[in-house]
């Protein structure tokens, strides 16, 4: 079958539906490729360069609509092309036949089959390869930097140089979709300080892989909508966002917008007031323009300055970086070929029994097919949860490997007849207090392994302060009451005294000063 | 107040002294738990002076000592600085143990303690004054010397003598012989002889046994006097038939044979083999097997390059050892982690229990220069994450970061669990020279290829990231 690749005819376009790289790569699946003459001049690609990859030149649109069994396109035919186009003939490109009701009925006038490479669905991992809204959307979030960095007067990096210090620029993106993502790592990469902001929580590990500070809304709600776009947001919502555009606005030197919502109007983010509160000479590009903008100074496809501030508006970003998205592109529709054509061999096979082309197909033989139902997926899984982290290895009765049984048998054995011996010779006021020494060990056991180890230095300072208590061992001695002694004479008084009192005074450094070093090891530890 | 009254005291001073330990399982709790023992040891010390054992007379005695011996404990914990934490609490250690001997001197000499015991009852007795002084003085001996090592004053490097072992078992043969001849000595002044050559051996085998221990088996020595101390007060509970001291007695020493045991762990070690010593500074002898010198080349890196490192990653680990201790760099850390914080680093510590010269050196030292305990982790917490760390900063450590300890079977720290921070994409370390640790093994990390060497004093060197890192 024949594949034509017509040049764009939208004013300012300058993408193409394919290139020479391509096209020798559609050749090996069994295809063959035309391409109108002058299409690819927008991208850099030459008639001569398509011709040495194998594809037939066509000087006029018409001749080659007229040709072609399948024709790829990047933008939704015009009134004119859909005249051309021939009977039951296939069309690959985007579509949006949400907003354009009225083109789909004239293709289904022409019993066309047309595949919008709008309408994948992207949560197929599968049909990633194909997704050119992903594709198109980076290269556009990428040139939305380069278009900043070119209206703003100064570096993205900080520099210390000669001259003087230069402070690096502070970039605000709105929205970390794939346009937004796109842009935080191109803005991070040219040295500038990147925060970003989505109404979905999830992807804020996103935005920190790329070199970005994801700054939340301080208010809780999730803003997932399905198939990785965001949904509209409750009021409160929406004003706590508006206080942190408002402060951002403030502080940076660069906004890029990225916000959109399927089927709606572009949300406004940005407000007069908020561009008036920022520095002169910052920038705002916003990449909604097309859809109303996120800024509601935005002049569609014109770069205006108004406050101080350049907004750029471009809604032609990927034409900006043609070459780059035609290829992209170029690859996504091959991607989509392949699918079409297992078998290789130049024909299509539009199976609507595969959940990505039954969901691109839009029209088959002049049907209406869309919108597709939900594709029966893998319902998207709940992120796993975190799997408990393995217990501390202290804890009651300690870590490490069990003792092995035979040593057990031997500290058992030994401890039985120590008992047994004490049992056998001890007097009973012995073993009243042995019982209470044993019992005590067992407490200490327990209570000191649940000590955490940051703590073990204050612990030893701690037991260190207690153990003073052995002063009370030195204040029974300093002067028992006469009665006790039964009249006793001959205790060498002098002697005793003077050992307690040192004894006292040895033990008093420790209880006084142990609990003081103690409290203030402790008052040091803080969050 | 009477009998009854003081024993109720001493229950609650008990429960208050176990609430006290417990508090410290966090430490949002621990200051509360300081303030339980604080006001435990209170109750009990004011339950005897008015319980009835002590008379009025004994009153001045008690202010005055208490006020020297008080004061002298303020001050000293007022000046003490974190870094010598160590040298502080060895020297209380041994206060305690001299305390012990000198009560169970005092006691021995004082012949109401002996009164109206059966034959049986006065020989426990006198076991229990025996074993009372054996363990304070192997206590005091023992802690001075850790103290002297501990700041300095006396080498870290292990004294060997020869026949150490045997000498040590014949100190232990003469002071069971004496004991028996103190059992069935007549009056006091005949027993006296036994009693004070038994003190005497005591003292020498705790210098002794300090003396052979190196410098980095420090934290189990430390961990092992406490553990000491608290046997004493037991001993002298019993000696008393005091139930207050054996409780606090044997809490104390289960805490710091706990501690022992941890640290011991930590390294791979036996208890007994640690107590034996000399590991210190005999490892290298062993080194004579063939050992390879590690291939591959030591890169060394400067403070600036540092700073850009740092500057460029996401996930920081820091690994304090002893050498950060010795720097005082403590305070330049915390600068550099509040800096690279406020850029949105992820800034944490990886602490392993034997770093630093005592149970839980580096977390206060970290406290101390109010780095945020969250962000200060235990090997265990952290271990798992330094695949996904893009520098890791040894301070001043060595052993503790050994991967021979993983990777050669032969070496001598084999199977001693270490911090894994060569596994972070860089890992920089920070060291006076190429030396080896206390283990005296060498390190294969200097040679890894993704490691740099930081030369020079960690304060210094530490400045001069800082200073790099905010330009």
């Amino acid at each position: 079958m024949l594949i034509g690749i017509p040049a764009e005819t939208r004013a300012g376009e300058k993408r193409v539906a394919t290139v020479p790289e391509v096209v020798e790569k559609l050749i090996k699946l069994g295809f063959k490729v035309a391409v109108e003459s002058g299409a690819g001049d927008g991208a850099n690609c030459s008639d001569e360069s398509y011709r040495a990859a194998g594809a037939e030149i066509i000087a006029d649109a018409p001749r080659l609509w007229a040709t072609s069994d399948i024709v790829f396109k990047v933008t939704a035919p015009t009134n004119a092309e859909v005249e051309l186009m021939r009977e039951g003939g296939i069309l690959i490109g985007f579509i949006w036949p949400a907003q354009n009701p009225e083109l789909m009925n004239q293709l289904a006038a022409k019993k066309a089959t047309v595949l919008a490479i709008d309408c994948l669905p992207r949560m197929l991992s599968r049909a990633q390869k194909m997704d050119a809204l992903t594709s198109q959307a980076g290269v556009a979030g990428y040139r939305a930097v380069i278009e900043a960095a070119n209206a703003f007067g100064r570096f993205f990096n900080g520099q210390i140089t000669a001259a003087g210090k230069v402070p690096p620029a502070k970039v605000f993106i709105a929205g970390a979709g794939v346009a937004g993502l796109a842009a935080i790592g191109t803005a991070a990469g040219l040295g500038a300080i990147v925060r970003a902001n989505d109404t979905r929580a999830e992807v804020a590990d996103q935005v920190k892989s790329l070199g970005g500070e994801f700054v939340k809304v301080e208010y809780e709600e999730e803003g997932g909508g399905g198939g990785g776009y965001a949904k509209v947001m409750s009021e409160g919502f929406q004003q706590a966002q508006r206080e942190m555009y408002a402060k951002q606005a403030r502080e940076v030197d660069i906004i890029i917008t990225t916000a959109l919502i399927p089927g709606k109007p572009a949300p406004r983010l940005i407000t007069a007031e908020m561009v008036h509160s920022m520095k002169p000479g910052s920038v705002i590009v916003d990449m909604a323009a097309e859809r109303g903008g996120n800024c509601e100074l935005t002049e569609p496809g014109q770069a205006v300055v108004k406050h101080g501030v350049t907004i750029v508006g471009y809604t032609d970003l990927n034409s900006r970086l043609a070459k780059q998205s035609s290829t992209l592109y170029g690859t996504n529709l091959f991607r989509l070929a392949e699918e079409l054509c297992k078998t290789k061999d130049g024909i299509i096979n539009v199976n609507m029994e595969d959940d990505a082309i039954r969901g691109l197909t839009v029209i088959k033989n002049g049907e209406i097919t869309w919108p597709a139902p939900a594709p029966k997926l893998p319902a998207a899984k709940p992120a796993a949860p975190v799997k408990a982290a393995p217990a501390p290895a202290h804890g009651h009765g300690g870590g490490g490997a069990p003792v092995s049984a035979g040593k057990t048998a031997a500290i058992f054995g030994a401890a039985a007849l120590l008992f047994l011996l004490i049992g056998a010779y001890a007097p009973a006021a012995f073993l009243g207090h042995f019982t209470v020494f044993v019992l005590a060990c067992f407490v200490g056991y327990m209570v000191v392994w649940n000590v955490t180890p940051a703590l073990h230095t204050p612990l030893m300072s701690v037991t260190n302060a207690i153990s003073s208590i052995i002063a009370i061992g030195a204040l029974v001695q300093i002067a028992p009451p006469l009665g006790l002694l039964g009249g006793f004479t001959g205790r060498p008084d002098g002697w005793i005294r003077w050992l307690a009192v040192v004894g006292i005074a040895l033990t008093a450094v420790n209880m006084f000063g142990g609990f003081a070093v103690t409290r203030r090891m402790l008052s040091m530890f803080r969050k | 107040m009477s009998a009854s009254l003081a024993t109720v005291s001493y229950i609650g001073a008990i429960i208050l002294f176990i609430l006290s330990l417990g508090g410290l399982s966090n430490p949002e709790s621990s200051r509360r738990g300081n303030l339980y023992g604080m006001i435990g040891m209170a109750i009990a010390v004011l339950a005897t002076v008015f319980g009835p054992r002590v008379s009025m007379a004994g009153v001045p005695w008690i202010i005055a000592a208490m006020v020297v011996g008080g004061s002298v404990g303020l001050y000293a914990a007022r000046k003490v600085q974190m870094t010598q934490m160590p040298e502080l609490v060895a020297l209380m250690h041994s206060l305690v143990g001299l305390a012990a001997c000198l009560v169970g001197y005092a006691n021995y000499i004082d012949p109401m303690a002996a009164l109206n015991l059966s034959s049986a009852e006065k020989a426990i007795h006198e076991i229990e004054i025996y074993l009372g002084i054996l363990i304070g003085a192997v206590t005091f001996a023992g802690s001075l010397i850790a103290f002297g090592k501990l700041s300095g004053k006396i080498g870290g490097k292990p004294l060997l003598l020869p026949g150490r072992h045997f000498l040590n078992l014949l100190g232990l043969l003469i002071v069971i012989a004496f004991g028996w001849q103190f059992l069935h000595a007549e009056s006091v002044s005949a027993g006296m002889l036994g009693l004070t050559v038994m003190t005497v051996i005591a003292l020498l085998f705790g210098i002794h046994m300090v003396m052979a221990i190196g410098g980095a088996d420090m934290p189990v020595v430390v961990s092992m006097l406490n553990s000491y101390s608290g046997w004493a007060a037991a001993a002298t509970g019993f000696m008393l038939n005091n139930d207050l001291l054996i409780v606090v007695g044997a809490l104390v020493g289960s805490s710091g044979a706990i501690l022992s045991y941890i640290m011991c762990r930590a390294m791979n070690r036996n208890f007994f083999s640690v107590i034996a010593g000399g590991f210190g500074g005999g490892a290298p002898a062993k080194k004579s097997g063939g050992e390879a010198q590690p291939a591959g080349e030591v890169v060394a890196i400067s403070a600036i390059e540092t700073a850009e490192l740092l500057r460029e990653a996401k996930n920081v680990i820091i690994v304090p050892g002893y050498g950060m201790a010795v720097a005082q760099a403590q305070h330049a850390v915390n600068e550099i982690t509040q800096l690279l914080r406020e850029k949105g680093v992820n800034v944490r510590f990886g602490i392993h229990p034997v770093a630093g010269r005592m149970p839980g050196h580096m977390n206060v030292l970290l406290a101390e220069a109010k780095v945020p305990y969250d962000i200060v982790m235990e090997m265990d917490e952290i271990n798992a994450e330094f695949p996904d760390t893009d520098v890791s900063i040894v301070i001043g450590a060595n052993d503790i970061v050994n991967p021979a300890a993983q990777e050669d079977p032969d070496s001598p720290i084999a199977g001693m669990p270490v911090l894994e921070v060569w596994k972070a994409k860089t890992s920089i370390m920070m060291k006076r020279s190429m030396a080896t640790g206390y283990a005296g093994v060498e390190n294969p990390l200097f040679y890894k290829e993704n490691n740099r060497m930081l030369f020079g004093d960690a304060k210094k060197m530490l400045e001069e990231v800082l200073v790099a890192l905010k330009a």
